[in-house]
């Protein structure tokens, strides 16, 4: 994450904008600040509105969380996609650490083949993943049917199998550029001290990279939390994760049950900022 | 080593070149000529009466099932009964044909069952587990799709037409396509038309004066073609024409029959069924032959078909039922809709779609194109 | 991918390269650790070959094979039909449409978020802090709720709409139109445009302004001689980040978007779910999309960004 730490401007000097100029950019970072939290402030405030048609406002209720509460199929969803992104996520961050040490630390055959592999998820568009994905699910299970005649289908598995192929990479750039920040003169001393290679990782590299690794971990639960189109290709009957039931609700018709629902996944999405926020302050604090 | 792990996996890609086989369930040889195909992938199953052996995917168009009627069925079976929705007869069938998804009744419309019972895909029903079906009106023991009623039973049937908004076109308009396609009479108005190629192209057919179930190219192209010129069609959608319609961000949409007639409330909005011609439908539960709960699903069907149950699915929907026991049970407002029982004189102007063969990929790529 | 977080540009200072003279022993080390790198780095790269590696294998595959009457795919009767039609005057006319609005989302972008990052940037440390906490908040929510923002706010009664109104601005209908879906583009990205900006821009050395400054440059010609070329990596990265997923965007035009907003995004989807079924046709246009995808981030990278 981009620090606020680089030097101060100071107040006088030329490099500063003239007045007339920071009072037009002032209002202008308002506007910015504006346009950015007005479209969700008034989602949430008409999550509280009793009518059903959005937009008209008739009084405050709290109608439709006790509607999103008891509802199955969301409720449902939720627990879906909350274990999807725990699980995909654990997974992800063991094989994206790997990944990024594998990369940073050593020099071997064909790595540049791999550092192209790791690239590619994440220049590559929702919807060609979510392609991809689908063929093979589809093709590889016609093909365990052929060959052995048990059928399986598309579901949670098959989610949690695609958020892992694009979390690996996400994860392995964010430990990446935490190991390229280290200075391996603590490594090195951990061997001079007779240190053996796996007391080495366990007691040093670990602890150094342990706010990368945190960090990805957090990036791939957002990601996985987010997505829409990849679990929209890949998902089976009765496997809908959150953002797939609002997307899907959505095409039928807007109300105010998306906007509580809409409210809940903010509030899981602001969580996540704290928590990351945290998390590069103590990347920030342990030396980064 | 990892150029051979890389080689041996494009290999196998490769050795999917080689199996030259269908992608998707194992169907049987799709040739429409041979109309009495049986589905050669269904074995016959044998069911008692309210069994049940596992949980009950239902795949079903929008705003088409009472939730609690679901509920009921879930507690009254010791289930779990869950939906989805599809936008489409043949989005229906894309789904299926995707393979992995294991939903176990299906609703598809008349001539989607013709096409289903061709390709195999469908579960021949367990008459026996069906009691109820003595409930079904007469007119519908023996639809042309389905003459033994094998694979399916009905489930609704209604219209598709037209949902106006009065205060955009004017008091009392006329029934007609027109408002589509004629120029002069939809200039200003902003349409919204079914996400279904059937429909689509049957509406402008309509139009044009031709038969909904030409599978004549020239016909067909010139159909697509009003439907790409036309430039006042806001968006294409199954799911929101009554919502958008009254949201205002619509002036008149092509939509179903309930579906437009149970969110009417103010007297601004009309259901009209043009004079060229409109369709009529029977949907219809069928099963999938890859289900993994026939006989929950045999379970789901003959619930539907009970009297009360079946008149409680109406009065939910606002479309018309094939089920003669449940008329007594209907709400008043619904057996005494003109809109929702199409008279006589009506009906003459009704026609049904019917399976078009191989022609059946034009009316989807056609229209694909059209909507642009 | 919806979210991402640049990390920070930085060079490795750690020098992996091996000893030039190597005894026997220590050529056997290296070995051993070349080894072992790799198969550290094993599972991950047989889970991405498997996982990803095949699976855009098998989409080019796919996009060789034809579609039987009922729209299944058969891989037999190998052909060119798919890519053939990828000069269809609809292939072309979505093709550009999408062109035209991920490049106008990009514009749109750097002209909101330029100014607003050269702000940030030039506020005392503690402010800045606090600003970028603000800017990642929306950033981090998630996209479809985002977007969904903008359907309720653009609906017919929606209070976008009404505030129109109210101010005798009738008649704007902006749901289902392409300019809709660049608003939508707009919000959902705009973030990706601040922070690369952001970051470029906070690592500009001042004094090189004032030593313009100092030279009599008026306060324009220090911008555009000295702070805009000085900025251009985090404009190409912006840029990039912000074009790309604009380009392939399907949810947004999906929620946003109607009869003639159709994307290259939701044009695929379509192929795949819904009616059309023609995965073949379906699967070139995705290899079309993920060759012009390829041929942009190569520019990003040869324009001099190593990391994303």
């Amino acid at each position: 994450m981009p620090g606020a730490g680089g030097p101060d401007v100071a107040e006088d000097s030329l490099a500063r904008p003239r007045r007339a100029v920071d009072r037009v950019l002032a209002g202008n970072a308002w506007l910015v600040f504006a346009f950015l939290y007005l479209p969700i402030v008034v989602l949430i405030v008409y999550s509280f509105n009793d009518n059903q048609r959005v937009g008209i406002w008739t009084e405050a209720s709290l109608r439709w969380y006790g509607e999103m509460f008891g509802n199955a199929r969301v409720m449902d969803a939720l627990r879906n996609s909350i274990l999807v992104a725990i699980v995909s996520t654990a997974v992800a961050t063991v094989l994206g650490t790997a990944a990024g040490l594998s990369m940073e630390r050593y020099r071997y055959r064909g790595q540049r083949a791999f550092d192209g592999l790791l690239y590619l998820p994440v220049i590559i568009p929702d919807i060609t993943m979510a392609v991809m994905l689908l063929l093979f699910f589809v093709q590889t299970f016609d093909l365990i049917f052929l060959a052995t005649g048990i059928q399986f289908s598309r579901g949670l598995g098959t989610i949690m199998l695609a958020h892992v192929s694009f979390n690996i990479s996400f994860v392995a750039l964010v430990v990446r550029a935490r190991l390229a920040g280290l200075d391996g003169a603590l490594e090195e001393a951990a061997a001079d001290l007779y240190a053996n290679r796996w007391q080495a990782f366990r007691r040093v590299t670990l602890p150094l990279i342990a706010p990368g690794v945190a960090g990805g971990a957090l990036l791939a639960l957002t990601l996985s939390l987010d997505d829409v189109v990849i679990a929209e290709f890949v998902s089976g009957a009765g496997s809908t994760t959150l953002p797939v039931y609002v997307f899907g609700a959505l095409r039928r018709g807007v109300t105010p049950l998306i906007n509580a629902v809409s409210v809940l996944m903010l509030v899981g999405s602001i969580l996540l900022v704290l928590m990351s926020l945290a998390v590069s302050r103590g990347r920030e604090s342990s030396g980064g | 080593m990892r150029v051979r792990l890389t080689a041996v996996l494009l290999v196998g890609a490769l050795a999917l070149a080689a199996c030259g086989r269908e992608v998707g369930q194992d169907t049987a040889d799709g040739d429409p000529d041979d109309g009495q195909t049986a589905a050669e992938g269904g074995e016959e199953v044998s069911c008692d009466v309210d069994e049940t052996d596992g949980d009950l995917l239902l795949y079903n168009w929008s705003e088409y099932m009472d939730p609690d009627l679901l509920t009921a069925f879930a507690d009254e079976h010791g289930v779990a009964a869950t939906e989805d929705t599809f936008t489409s007869n043949e989005a229906l069938l894309a789904q299926i044909r995707a393979g992995g998804a294991d939903y176990d009744v299906i609703i598809p419309s008349d001539y989607m069952v013709a096409i289903m019972i061709e390709e195999g895909l469908l579960l021949p029903l367990d008459a026996d587990a069906l009691p109820n079906t003595d409930n079904v009106s007469g007119d519908f023991m023996s639809p042309p799709y389905d003459p033994d009623l094998t694979y399916s039973r009905p489930y609704q049937w209604g219209t598709t037409g037209l949902g106006v908004n009065t205060d955009a076109t004017g008091p009392d308009p006329e029934a007609t396509w027109g408002w589509l396609f004629d120029e002069q009479m939809r200039e200003g108005l902003r349409i919204s038309m079914l996400d279904d190629p059937r429909e689509g192209m049957g509406a402008a057919l309509y139009y044009l004066g031709y038969d909904p179930n030409t599978t004549d190219e020239s016909e067909l192209q010139e159909a697509a073609d009003l439907v790409a010129n036309n430039d006042q069609i806001v968006t294409f959608t199954s799911d929101q024409f009554t919502e958008l319609l009254i949201g205002g961000e619509t002036d008149i949409g092509q939509g179903f029959s309930g579906n437009f007639l149970d969110n009417f409330e103010e007297d601004n909005y009309v259901y009209l069924i043009p004079e060229e011609g409109a369709t009529i439908w029977t949907d219809n539960m069928a099963i999938l032959n890859t289900t993994s709960s026939p006989c929950t699903a045999h379970t789901f069907i003959n619930f539907i078909l009970d009297a009360e149950n079946g008149a409680q699915l109406t009065n939910w929907t606002w479309y018309a039922s094939p089920n003669e026991a449940a008329t007594e049970f209907l709400d008043e407002e619904v057996r005494e809709n003109p809109s929702i029982y199409p008279d006589e004189s009506v009906r003459e102007n009704l026609y049904f779609l019917e399976n078009t063969g191989e022609a059946e990929r034009l009316y989807t790529d056609l229209f694909t194109r059209a909507q642009g | 991918m919806s979210t991402t977080v640049p990390p920070p540009d930085v060079q490795p200072d750690f020098d992996t390269s091996p000893p030039v003279h190597g005894a026997g022993l220590e050529r056997d080390a290296e070995k051993a650790a070349s080894r072992r790198g790799f198969l550290v780095g094993l599972p991950s790269y047989a889970y991405l070959v498997a996982f990803f590696a095949t699976p855009l294998l098998i989409v080019v595959v796919y996009s060789f094979a034809s579609r039987s009457v009922r729209g299944a795919t058969v891989l037999t009767d190998w052909n060119l039909r798919s890519y053939g039609r990828l000069t269809d005057s609809l292939v072309l006319t979505i093709a550009w449409r999408s062109l035209w609005i991920a490049t106008l989302t990009t514009l749109v972008c750097l002209l909101i978020a330029y100014p607003f990052a050269y702000y940030l940037s030039t506020r005392p440390a503690r402010i800045r802090a606090v600003l970028l906490v603000l800017v990642m908040i929306p950033f981090w929510s998630n996209f479809l709720v985002r977007t969904y923002a903008w359907r309720m706010l653009l609906g017919g009664d929606g209070p976008f709409t009404r505030l129109l109104e109210a101010v005798g601005i009738d008649g704007v209908q902006l749901l289902f139109t392409p300019t809709g879906v660049m608003v939508g583009l707009v919000y959902g990205y705009l973030p990706f445009m601040i922070l690369p900006l952001y970051a470029a821009l906070e690592r500009l050395d001042h004094s090189l302004v004032e030593a313009a400054r100092d030279l009599y440059a008026s306060g324009w010609q220090a911008f555009w001689k000295v702070t805009w070329p000085l900025s251009r990596p985090g404009v190409i990265a912006g840029s990039i980040l912000v074009f790309i997923p604009s380009f392939g965007a399907y949810v947004t035009p999906e929620i946003l978007g109607g009869r003639g907003s159709t994307m290259l995004g939701s044009y695929i989807a379509r192929q795949f779910i819904g009616s059309a079924s023609d995965w073949p046709f379906g699967s070139a246009l995705s290899v079309a999309i993920l060759v012009v995808m390829m041929i942009a981030a190569t520019a990003y990278f040869r324009a001099g960004g190593k990391n994303l």
